[in-house]
């Protein structure tokens, strides 16, 4: 009897803990078939959003890991690959070689602007989440001052076709033809008519080899540490302060090479809206990836990816079937993204509470 | 050794805060391999004693300290906790300081991982040397084999039983190589008994190592049991320094809390003659997860028109009855007054029967601190006794009655002898003393038929503190109130109360007349003692 209800209890600890994942799939398996695509096209589609998100998704798995929750901070770190990139479209630098050069630029950028959001979520310990997104939105406008007016007038720019036409500042849309698909190419591979960017997975690969063996040095171990217990972690003597802002940075960083990677592979850049863009998708399908705030895994992120844009792919289509609205797909995006951050993050407070009442129940005596 | 001189000597101890004096003119001395007992009661100065010798900043921060700590005969001057550490003092901490994701052997050696070189180090600093499990978990086991316990390096720290979890702590400290002192902050307080008899075991061992260990605790038993020396602070005093074989239990105790009876806490005979034995509150089995003051097992009768004290230490749970039972607090159990069952986890069930609370945190809980003295007065009675009002159309409209609030208001002022300009004055503005008079006068307001009062005295000053218990005195003659009154000082519970329970680790140790011999609260406040508890046990 007892047992029962202890199983009784796990499966429903399974439900609750994996609930978003489970959402997801079954509406996937529901929404496929309506949606009439091919196995083979959806298999394509998914191998190119796997390399075009999968590095920026990672990049906030270590933030997670020092106990600072999703790091909407890194919408800082895109913003430093995309000036990297402004840069070398302007110097016409093209290919892969362009691509390290935007890398190289923007890396002492996104390491500035990390160690400046670590400083400042130090200082708003508990709320990091919340800061972290409002910081996002104030260096927004940093960054469109930087490039709306600066660009052009203080940072010479030679290229008239990257600038408005009174002259100064960056046009809305900036063309990366230049390095377009430049990582995803240069290891050609085609099976069965589906072509694999095998290169942009190598890196994804070294990258989470990367996040591995990061988790097995003294400085994982620190950040696992302060994340899990600030207090106790600084009485042992672990500078909370310092680690907590080195995880930022190495996100920021990060994210930086992974907004890069992500425009190589669309070509084309919305020079004032990407980078807003790539952190509200990348923690919605970290979160749909079964994630939480306190706990996020390299399985999590490829899972989140494929559940997150299997939808995007499948839902205007089988929006369009149903009712014949494929606007139902924008929506569903906008919708979906916005709706998850909010569901993870309620689940999350509620777990919590639910595992703070399982254990009081050993205080009850022998009542 | 002699040569050396003590390993550890502090000399002449004092420190005040804020005008305040915690700690006179303490000396005593520690050899190597010595354990030693500290006792005393709550605010006798044994945990700002330890924060001198660890350099803690609240120590700096108020002014530093009298007097001098010497280790082998050098005059030590801690910085902060970091330098007491490297001079191997090591401190085991009443709230466990482990990382809970963390296995034990990750504990045992935080922040001291055994680690492997690799070249990225070249570049970017010692923190990326990968770890070596391997060598962190033998030297975990190597820590847990001197302790001579059963515990699994593998197991995280949330999956363990809290014994468990003190050793980790304990273990943590063996494995800096540098300890010579280790200081215990009531490491059995949460033990069972088997745990705490393996705890001494290890104790013993580690002095065998040369260890010196100085072990606070309340349980005199164990203190008698294992130390080589005992110390008994009082009022910030050393007042008694014996060894094991000179003293008893009873001796100690009574130096604990054997001080001159404040002539403000006298006790009237003619309190004693009540014989009413009818329950008007029945408590059986309750459980509160009150943070810090956890009720684990309470069972109690409190009986019609009398004043019931609940006393203890801070944290064993006193606190936690009246919260949980006023619904302030998650609890379990059965709570039923008048033979009708209180609803718990609910407010306004207990308040709708008649009882009512002063809690001990007043500006949090109690008052509404920038409302005038009547509104707070006639808060509660008004929102859920529905007093106070004036009714219109056939009750759809309610309204408050301003005048019958001051007249009560004004009432309460003159009988309760609060300070004041006027019913108007904002609460914030009165003094602390006042501030509890308040509280008293909205309880009042109420006409409860059973009235919690916490701490009621705390952090006022003597006259006032005469006044409020005056009052409750008074106030409990006049209407019969039952009161139950909280507080961590014996003599004021015992200067106005019938009966006194004592509570210790969450549950009920005793309950005796409140003429007893303060020497028998004394040895009920420190749980388990052999000789003569079982018979007050029964009672």
């Amino acid at each position: 009897m007892s047992k029962d209800i202890f199983t009784k209890d796990n499966l429903q600890h399974f439900l609750i803990s994996n609930a978003v994942p489970i959402i997801f799939i079954v509406l996937s398996v529901l929404a496929i078939p309506v949606s009439r695509f091919s196995g083979q096209y959806l298999v394509q589609e998914m191998l190119i959003r796997l390399s075009r998100d999968s590095f920026l998704v990672l990049s906030l798995l270590i933030p997670v890991m020092a106990g600072m929750g999703l790091n909407f901070g890194m919408v800082l770190g895109a913003m430093a690959g995309e000036i990297g990139l402004i840069l070398i479209t302007d110097w016409n630098i093209v290919g892969i070689q362009g691509m390290f050069l935007a890398m190289i630029i923007s890396t002492p950028l996104a390491i500035l602007l990390g160690w400046m959001c670590g400083a400042i979520l130090n200082r708003a310990k508990g709320r990091e989440m919340v800061t972290s997104f409002i910081l996002g939105f104030f260096m927004n406008g940093v960054y469109q001052l930087v490039v709306l007016y600066g660009f052009g007038k203080i940072v010479p720019i030679r290229n008239p076709q990257l600038l408005l036409s009174r002259g100064f500042g960056i046009r809305n849309v900036t063309n990366l033809e230049g390095i377009r698909k430049c990582l995803d190419n240069l290891i050609p591979l085609n099976i069965g008519g589906v072509s694999v960017p095998i290169a942009t997975f190598i890196v994804i690969g070294l990258f989470c080899l990367f996040v591995v063996w990061f988790k097995k040095t003294k400085l994982g171990q620190d950040m696992r540490a302060v994340g899990q217990d600030m207090d106790v972690a600084r009485s042992a003597g672990i500078e909370v302060e310092r680690t907590r802002i080195i995880s930022i940075v190495i996100s920021t960083v990060l994210a930086c090479y992974g907004q890069i990677i992500f425009l190589q592979n669309i070509g084309t850049m919305n020079t004032y809206n990407s980078h807003e863009q790539a952190g509200m998708f990348a923690i919605a399908a970290l979160l749909v990836g079964g994630a939480s705030v306190a706990k996020a895994t390299i399985p999590n992120v490829f899972l989140g990816v494929i559940l997150f844009h299997l939808m995007f792919v499948v839902s205007p289509m089988a929006g369009k079937y149903l009712i014949g609205q494929a606007q139902l797909g924008e929506y569903f995006r906008v919708f979906v993204s916005y709706g998850i951050i909010a569901i993870a993050l309620a689940l999350h407070a509620w777990k919590r509470y639910k595992d703070k009442e399982r254990a009081r129940r050993s205080l009850r005596g022998n009542a | 050794m002699a040569s050396l001189g003590p390993l550890l000597k502090m000399e002449g101890i004092g420190k005040t805060y804020f005008g305040n004096r915690v700690l006179k003119n303490v000396n005593f001395t520690l050899e190597k391999g010595e354990i030693l007992g500290l006792v005393g009661e709550n605010g006798a100065g044994k945990s700002t004693l330890m924060n001198i010798l660890f350099g803690m900043q609240v120590i700096h921060e108020t002014g530093g300290y009298e007097g001098r700590v010497l280790i082998n005969n050098r005059e030590i001057h801690f910085e902060n906790p970091m330098n007491a550490l490297e001079a191997g003092i090591g401190m085991v901490h009443q709230e466990f300081s482990l990382i809970p994701g963390f296995s034990a052997a990750e504990n045992i050696v935080l922040n001291r991982e055994s680690t492997r070189y690799n070249i990225l180090v070249e570049s970017f600093g010692e923190r990326l040397k990968t770890l070596d499990r391997f060598k962190m978990k033998e030297r975990a086991q190597a820590a847990i084999e001197k302790l001579n316990v059963q515990l699994n390096e593998e197991t995280l720290v949330t999956e363990m039983p809290v014994g468990h979890k003190q050793f980790t702590e304990i273990a943590r400290e063996i494995d800096k190589e540098q300890t010579q002192i280790l200081v215990l902050d009531e490491p059995t307080a949460v033990l069972t008994e088997s745990e705490a008899d393996i705890l001494l075991e290890s104790m013993k061992r580690l002095s065998l190592l040369g260890i010196a260990i100085i072990f606070i605790s309340h349980r005199l038993q164990e203190i008698m049991e294992i130390c080589d020396k005992i110390i008994v602070l009082r009022d910030g005093e050393v007042v008694e320094e014996t060894v094991p074989a000179q003293t008893s239990i009873k001796d100690i105790a009574s130096h604990m809390v054997g001080r001159n009876i404040d002539s403000a806490f006298t006790r009237d005979s003619e309190n004693l003659d009540r014989s009413s034995t009818k329950p008007i509150l029945k408590v059986k089995n309750l459980w509160v997860d009150m943070p810090g003051e956890t009720v684990r097992n309470v069972s109690l009768e409190i009986y019609r028109g009398e004043v019931f004290g609940i006393g203890g230490l801070a944290g064993q749970g006193k606190l936690g009855i009246a919260n949980g039972i006023m619904g302030m607090f998650a609890s379990g159990g059965t709570v039923s007054f008048e033979n009708e069952e209180i609803i718990l986890n609910d407010p306004r069930s207990a308040l709708s029967k008649g009882l009512s609370a002063v809690f001990e945190d007043r500006r949090g809980v109690g008052l509404l601190l920038e409302e005038p003295i009547s509104w707070n007065v006639t808060f509660t009675a008004l929102q859920m006794q529905n007093k106070f009002l004036k009714s219109y159309l056939g009750g759809l409209l309610r309204i408050r009655d301003t005048r019958a609030i001051n007249e009560c208001t004004r009432y309460y002022i003159e009988a309760l002898e609060i300070k004041c300009v006027s019913e108007s004055q904002q609460v914030q503005e009165l003094s602390g003393g006042n501030q509890q008079k308040v509280c008293l006068a909205k309880a009042f307001a109420t006409r409860p038929k059973l009235l919690f009062v916490a701490e009621p005295t705390r952090g006022i000053d003597v006259g006032a503190k005469k006044v409020v218990l005056d009052t409750l005195k008074n106030y409990n003659k006049k209407y019969g109130t039952t009161i139950v009154m909280i507080s961590s000082e014996l003599e004021e519970l015992r200067s106005i109360c019938d009966r006194i329970a004592i509570v210790n680790e969450g549950k009920i140790a005793g309950i005796l007349p409140a003429t007893s011999e303060s020497t028998e609260f004394g040895i009920l406040m420190l749980g388990k003692v052999e000789n003569g508890s079982e018979s007050e046990k029964a009672s």
